[in-house]
């Protein structure tokens, strides 16, 4: 029996001190100790991009990090985008553009496609394109997912803001 | 939870990360980025006692422009190795084989150094440590040394590092003055391993001939491996579409793959050839254009 580690994580602004055993995925942590279950596990080997979070703004895989490498550093999950339930731009243009249909990848597309906008505010499609190839989405075709980022795009550059 | 158990321990530099290897030896294993090793633990194809996580240890990326190439710290993430302007600006050839790994997402935790010893023939840096004679720091807790990259990678996910020592840095070797490089890659999808890729550096002297060339494919053997009978067919002579035709014949040498579920031994070898001339017209292009 392996004995089990403190630790303690910034999640969206908020420190969480825990106990887990150091096998403890930063996926499994999210959303079995800390109860924060939009982050989703897909195939959890680094492929489906449906647990990506930021790290230090940095968009990884939460399925291919151990929680404990995670201390120190600003996690940020999907919950942290929408301000008291009014949603943020970027989640405002999947809803407008119908940007999903189950909703199981969107998470992990949101996470990617906050920092990639953040890179990259005014992407062309192609570009877009290649920012999702590492999120798999198996009912939308993409289309509407590309839809959304560029409407996101748009309506940042559109109110001075490259917030998204 | 998917791994199977193991004790923990957060190294402070490599230096330290090289103590703890020594006293937990076979058993242990370093985790950097661990986009290939927590992957396999997932799996439990890997089950090691003790992990020495090098992933937080104090300035883990370090980026040196040096006389004869550009050192990389090997816990330089690729996400960062790709973007930095010295590596873009002497080594384009490595910039271009990064962008080539996986996607954004892993490249941000990924590692120059943890992809290298983590030795897949199929991965995209240690065929660039051959194309560009990169030289290997290496260091245990007693001892360090510096190893070239045709001396390093033994066969299939295994190198001649011991179970002691880590990879420091690499030293990567920046191309002659005037050359120009190629890389084509055939993969199942965008950010896939290579199903087969080729590498090629050309430089010409003053006469239009070539004098220098360097061809390495990855995918298509146990190891990266040097295409040393297409160089020679290329040295000295009058570059052209039809001489790359002729000297990319002889990769049938080098390419040693067996079928697997994705493609035949036949697909493969039709492919690196292919490829060679590809990336060999693009080296050409680019030298003509630099000279």
């Amino acid at each position: 029996m392996v004995d089990k580690k403190k630790i303690s994580l910034n999640v969206n602004g908020v420190t969480y001190d825990r106990e887990i055993e150091p096998r403890t995925l930063l996926s499994d942590f999210i959303r079995h100790h800390l109860d924060l279950t939009g982050t989703h596990v897909g195939c959890e080997h680094g492929i489906c991009g449906s647990c990506t979070i930021l790290m230090d703004g940095l968009p990884v895989r939460s399925c291919l990090t151990f929680a404990l490498q995670a201390e120190g550093k600003a996690i940020e999950t999907v919950e942290s985008l929408d301000t008291n339930g009014e949603l943020s731009p970027l989640q405002n243009a999947f809803w407008e553009n119908q940007g999903l249909q189950c909703g199981f990848c969107t998470p992990g597309i949101l996470m990617s496609m906050k920092a990639f906008l953040k890179h990259n505010p005014k992407p062309n499609r192609d570009e877009i394109r290649e920012a999702l190839s590492g999120n798999l989405c198996r009912c939308t075709g993409y289309h509407d997912i590309v839809d959304s980022v560029v409407a996101a795009a748009e309506a940042a550059i559109s109110s001075g803001t490259a917030k998204a | 939870m998917k791994p199977a158990n193991f004790e923990y321990f957060r190294a402070t530099s490599l230096d330290h990360a090289c103590e703890l290897l020594r006293a937990h030896g076979d058993d242990a294993k370093i985790l950097a980025g661990g986009q290939s090793l927590i992957a396999a633990m997932n799996y439990r194809l890997a089950r090691p006692q003790f992990l020495i996580d090098i992933s937080n240890i104090d300035s883990p990326s370090e980026i040196t422009d040096e006389s004869d190439g550009v050192r990389i710290k090997a816990t330089t993430t690729q996400a960062i190795a790709e973007h930095d302007p010295v590596v873009r600006r002497r080594l384009p050839v490595l910039a271009n084989a990064l962008e080539h790994i996986a996607h954004f997402q892993i490249r941000n935790k990924g590692t120059v150094g943890g992809s290298i010893v983590n030795a897949d023939p199929a991965s995209e840096l240690p065929a660039m440590s051959l194309l560009l004679d990169a030289e290997f720091e290496i260091q245990s807790a007693s001892d360090k040394q510096v190893m070239a990259a045709e001396d390093f990678f033994i066969t299939y996910m295994t190198t001649a590092l011991q179970s002691d020592e880590v990879l420091i840095s690499i030293l990567f070797k920046a191309p002659p003055e005037n050359s120009g490089w190629g890389l084509h890659e055939v993969a199942r999808r965008a950010g896939d391993f290579a199903l087969v890729g080729s590498a090629a550096i050309i430089a010409l002297d003053d006469g239009g001939k070539c004098s220098f060339a360097r061809v390495v494919l990855f995918g298509v053997a146990s190891t990266p491996v040097r295409a040393t009978e297409v160089e020679d067919a290329l040295l000295g002579q009058s570059c052209s579409d039809a001489l790359f035709a002729e000297a990319a014949k002889k990769v049938s040498e080098v390419v040693d793959a067996e079928s697997d579920v994705h493609v035949t031994d036949e697909y493969r070898g039709n492919v690196a050839e292919v490829l060679t001339v590809r990336a060999l017209a693009d080296a050409l292009s680019r030298a003509q254009a630099a000279s």
